[in-house]
């Protein structure tokens, strides 16, 4: 019965043959650490952020006269609007730390390598389109810092030369940051941003099955197949990987509702204390700061005492990022067998990385600038030299299958 | 002549010509979206002059109005601020006021403003746009014992003095607007318009 109705199907539409691609035929390396949860984590809060999101709009308000109230009628008086509105909240943060962890182990294990190059670009764009999507989002609740916050970032934009003026007025639709603003960063925010988001998602996970997965070994587990075409080292995705990922799924669900239920605003790191007042045009906070997931680049933006410099600067963060797979010069993917300097490097870059965020979100002194620009200068040496330090690294030999005990 | 046909010729003519008209199209498409973001003519409207009564400003005092959304900050500096202003000279960035968009002619002046006495400044930071915080006091610990009052921006740190003017080595890098304005009678200033009309 089942059978015949599936042969219906897949006369018409691919449903057997997607599945098999992507699921049960497609061949994953059997070597999976802990690492890899977080891909399979990122597309969790993904559908996580749209539902909510999508009874968010239910009851939210884009207008600067109502959408501050709007949210905490949410908050107060819908039925279960808080959860809703903190699970939102909570996903967002969430969202950042899973895909930091998968950035983090994409340079580990070289997995935005060739052949994996279109993958990491992809990956890339998802990472842009989601800051973009919360910068975005964090204007609605329309309190102190979402308002001060969006008036930095646009000014960014007046930062260019020539066009700079006329693009910022464009994005704000107003002379200052007004309720054009608010109403049109909602239509981003809950269409257009997110439409993107799935379309990338998408191309990031096409490009990925095409090639296959990395793993912590670095080694390409197509070389060595069986009679039947089927790599010696892979196993079928669904249903090894799909089970190792529900009890990711468990794991993270514990601490996502450990902050939910117990510290949602995160002691000011997930919700800050300022954006449970009403946005004052006239009165910018004593402390600004943005979220922690945008602090690294904050710090580096601060670093630079000239608005324009300043702003390039941080551009060139994340240009760099893109720039990765052409910087890295070595033939080892996997931090295990590459040598010395790609290890310090690779640690220094966190530590300045880390550093910078905690820096970013502080108020400024003048050891906290020079900090900053010290971690400023480890980040782009991280790239810079990259070209000659993967080069000359001493790596290890790598193994020709993966390692498995 | 020849009668032979050149294809490579032709297809990259064709692709040439489809992606030129193509494109003219998907431009024209694209302009009324792109313009229907730019302000409306409501926003463009509103910004009319605000008329504020100055009369209970004290020595030393500073209040905020809001003009074209913006805050615009009214300080009555005492003597002693105005003879300190050209003090700091050496470590501006621009004491002279040479940007010309940042202050009517009228205010290209030591003090930045018609009546020595009266400061008047947009406060929105030349940097990225925080509304810096007026600190009065002389030499508080955090901003060092050169700081003889004036206004420092919480978002990236930059100072300005008393006559919104940009310290060297911070991010801002110019001066603070000065609004058109122009006084009716001893305690009346009108904020958005000069005496040859509205800017």
């Amino acid at each position: 019965m089942f059978s015949s109705l599936m042969g219906w199907v897949d006369a018409r539409f691919p449903a057997s043959k997607l599945w098999k691609e992507h699921l049960s035929e497609y061949y994953t390396p059997k070597n999976f650490n802990f690492w890899y949860y977080f891909g399979s984590l990122a597309l969790l809060v993904l559908v996580l952020q749209i539902v909510t999101g999508i009874f968010l709009t239910m009851n939210y308000k884009p207008d600067t006269a109502l959408a501050f109230a709007s949210v905490e009628y949410i908050m107060r008086d819908v039925e279960w609007g808080w959860l809703i509105r903190y699970l939102h909240s909570t996903g967002a943060s969430a969202f950042f730390v899973v895909i930091y962890l998968h950035m983090f182990r994409g340079l580990m294990y070289g997995s935005y390598k060739q052949p994996r190059e279109l993958v990491w670009i992809f990956g890339m764009l998802v990472y842009l389109a989601l800051m973009a999507e919360a910068f975005m989002g964090y204007l609605l609740p329309w309190g102190q810092m979402s308002y001060w916050g969006a008036q930095v970032i646009i000014s960014l934009f007046g930062a260019l030369p020539i066009i700079g003026e006329g693009l910022s007025l464009w994005i704000r639709g107003d002379y200052v940051i007004a309720d054009a603003t608010l109403n049109r960063f909602f239509a981003f925010h809950v269409i257009a941003v997110p439409l993107v988001l799935i379309g990338l998602v998408v191309a990031h996970i096409i490009a990925l099955h095409e090639v296959g997965s990395n793993n912590p070994d670095g080694v390409e587990i197509k070389k060595y197949k069986d009679d039947k075409g089927i790599p010696l080292d892979g196993i079928p995705f669904h249903p090894y990987y799909s089970v190792k990922d529900i009890v990711g799924v468990i794991v993270f669900l514990f601490i996502f509702s450990l902050v939910l239920f117990y510290a949602p605003e995160m002691g000011g790191w997930f919700l800050e204390k300022d954006n449970f007042v009403p946005a004052d045009p006239l009165k910018t906070p004593e402390h600004i700061a943005p979220l922690w997931y945008f602090a690294p680049f904050y710090a580096i933006l601060r670093a630079v005492p000239d608005k324009l410099m300043g702003v390039l600067t941080m551009g060139a963060a994340i240009v760099f990022l893109f720039l990765l797979p052409w910087l890295d010069r070595s033939p080892v993917k996997s931090i295990r067998y590459r040598g010395p300097y790609f290890v310090w490097a690779l640690t220094l870059f966190v530590i300045s990385f880390i550093g910078l965020a905690y820096l970013g979100t502080q108020g400024i002194t003048d050891i906290k600038t020079i900090l900053s620009r010290i971690f400023t200068i480890i980040y782009f040496a991280f790239f810079i030299l990259m070209p000659f330090y993967s080069k000359l690294d001493k790596d290890k030999p790598v193994p020709e299958r993966v390692t498995f005990k | 002549m020849s009668n032979t046909v050149d294809n490579d010729k032709r297809r990259f003519l064709t692709t040439a010509a489809s992606v030129v008209v193509g494109g003219a199209g998907a431009a024209a498409v694209a302009v009324p979206f792109v313009a229907s973001m730019l302000p409306s003519a409501k926003a463009q409207a509103a910004g009319a002059p605000v008329d504020v009564d100055i009369s209970k400003l004290e020595l030393g005092q500073l209040m905020t109005i809001e003009w074209r959304g913006k805050p615009v900050w009214i300080y009555r500096r005492t003597a002693e601020t105005v003879t300190n202003l050209t003090s700091q000279n050496a470590s501006l960035k621009d004491p002279e006021s040479t940007v010309t968009k940042q202050q009517p002619d009228y205010c290209v002046n030591e003090s930045r403003s018609i009546r020595e006495e009266l400061m008047v400044l947009v406060g929105v930071c030349t940097h990225l746009g925080c509304s810096p915080t007026h600190r009065p006091e002389l030499a508080p610990e955090d901003l060092g014992p050169e700081w003889k009052g004036g206004f420092f921006c919480p978002c990236h740190g930059s100072r300005f003095d008393l006559a919104g003017r940009v310290f060297q080595g911070v991010p801002a890098p110019i001066n603070l607007e000065v609004p058109p304005y122009h006084f009716l009678g001893d305690n009346r200033i009108v904020i958005g318009e000069d005496t040859q009309g509205a800017a």
